[in-house]
């Protein structure tokens, strides 16, 4: 199983974002970033989790934050909850995938700017789910380039220009 | 912030400390941080020490660099950030692939012949001979006849510059070397046109040797040539106009002790800020509706062209709206 998959947890939240989005990533067009949106992620991202070790990788995954108590708990850090849905399948891809290693553990989204955390678990039925989706991901990505979409947030999407001159 | 493009128009030396690019000669040290620096343009005579051009290359800005008459002689293109192997083999397809090279290049001279005809316009002159190019290009079958009917647009347009400009004559496009002042600041425009494009295409996973209505065989970025021809009468040529017309550049700004007439230092300085100018001159796109500057429009063109290699969207060329 874990073999065969090399799915990367972007490519998951992609998915719930926009196809065209997780299309050119997927093949490597992608836009130098040139918005202050992420360099303010990125500066985030760096500067709040200073304490714990963080950017584990394992295979196609990257994980935020990993802290030991009596579970393993990982984070992934958020500037906005915009894309909550995306955000929680990427953190539950994460829990699905160490759990095909034989690691439990526990996952935490973080939005540090509204102080604000939520819990991830991995059970039965969010497994299913996740497999179907982990299912859909190679369909769109081999597939022809899915056409752009507008949708709000495309404005603000580094893929704006691209998708619609 | 947003990065620049610096033209470097006296003679020096291009080095760097610690984190900040200087430029510097006997008036003095000035320093330029890389986070300004969008793209160079080398016009003086120019030393770069090893140490400036890896930062450059690192932060991926080119350097483009003239010779002291103003030619174009050659880019700095640092090793690129955004490489798509699916983007360059795609790229080679279209033109590897006859028709499928033909409805670009095509496409290429449609818009470069609507443009020609728009520029006309905007000036008060007739456009019906440009405009009946177009006859000749939707029968051209072969490279040869799209360049051809390329020709004949071009030869209509240039015919009505005697009547446009003012205070210069035109008479016909010489090159290498320009005959009068006219032609002269035409050439400088193009190849400063010509490397502006390439830096777009720098920012983009567009292989800049794979052309289609150039042939890639040269040794040059054709590319950049073909892109450069829709952009050529609308930033090239008006600037042109306007910088005569309005006698802002005159005839003590060029030289002519040379087998031909170019522009001078001073010309040259005053040609590049206007230039520049005009590439950060924004118009209201009306697709994104936003603004947008003139250089985001050749951007914009690059993305066009790889939606359409990646058969997302067939691509239709940038025709001036306003």
């Amino acid at each position: 199983m874990i073999d065969e998959m090399y799915i990367r947890g972007v490519q998951v939240n992609y998915y719930f974002v926009c196809k065209t989005k997780l299309w050119l990533f997927s093949h490597n067009v992608g836009m130098e970033n040139e918005s202050d949106a992420v360099k303010l992620g990125k500066l985030i991202h760096r500067s709040v989790f200073d304490r714990d070790e963080k950017e584990i990788r394992i295979g196609p995954i990257a994980i935020d934050a990993v802290r030991k108590g009596d579970v393993v708990e990982i984070r992934e850090v958020k500037k906005s909850r915009a894309f909550e849905k995306a955000s929680y399948y990427q953190l539950l891809y994460y829990l699905y995938y160490l759990s095909k290693l034989g690691i439990r553990a526990v996952g935490k989204l973080s939005y540090p700017k509204q102080r604000k955390n939520v819990e991830v678990i991995l059970d039965e039925s969010s497994a299913r789910e996740m497999e179907s989706v982990l299912d859909d991901i190679p369909r769109v990505v081999n597939g022809e380039m899915p056409r752009p979409v507008y949708k709000k947030h495309c404005r603000k999407c580094a893929y704006f220009e691209f998708c619609f001159t | 912030m947003r990065r620049k493009n610096f033209y470097i128009v006296s003679d020096g030396k291009l080095k760097r400390k610690e984190n900040t690019i200087y430029f510097e000669n006997e008036e003095g040290r000035r320093p330029i941080p890389i986070s300004a620096i969008y793209a160079i343009y080398a016009l003086g005579s120019l030393t770069v020490t090893s140490k400036a051009l890896s930062y450059l290359a690192k932060e991926g800005v080119c350097v483009h660099f003239f010779n002291r008459y103003g030619f174009y002689e050659g880019s700095f293109y640092p090793r690129e950030s955004l490489v798509s192997g699916e983007v360059v083999v795609r790229q080679a397809e279209h033109y590897l692939d006859r028709d499928k090279r033909l409805y670009l290049a095509k496409a290429f001279v449609e818009g470069s012949i609507m443009n020609m005809a728009r520029v006309l316009r905007k000036n008060g002159e007739d456009d019906t001979e440009v405009i009946s190019a177009l006859q000749a290009l939707s029968e051209a079958e072969k490279i040869d006849e799209v360049m051809g009917a390329e020709a004949i647009a071009r030869n209509a347009y240039y015919s009505k510059f005697d009547t446009i400009l003012k205070n210069m004559k035109f008479e016909r496009r010489s090159r290498q070397p320009p005959e009068n002042e006219a032609n002269a600041m035409i050439s400088f425009g193009n190849s400063l046109l010509y490397s502006a494009v390439l830096s777009e295409i720098y920012h983009t996973q567009l292989h800049p040797a794979i052309s289609f209505l150039h042939e890639p065989l040269e040794r040059r970025f054709s590319l950049a040539l073909d892109i450069a021809e829709l952009f050529k009468p609308v930033i090239v040529d008006r600037l042109v106009f306007n910088l005569v017309n309005r006698k802002v550049v005159t005839e003590s700004d060029f030289d002519d002790r040379f087998n031909g007439v170019l522009l001078n230092e001073n010309g040259r300085k005053k040609f590049v800020k206007a230039f520049n100018e005009r590439l950060e001159k924004t118009v209201k796109h009306r697709k994104l509706k936003r603004n947008v500057s003139y250089q985001r429009l050749i951007r914009l063109e690059c993305y066009k062209l790889v939606k359409h290699i990646l058969n997302a969207e067939k691509y239709r060329p940038f025709v001036m709206w306003w």
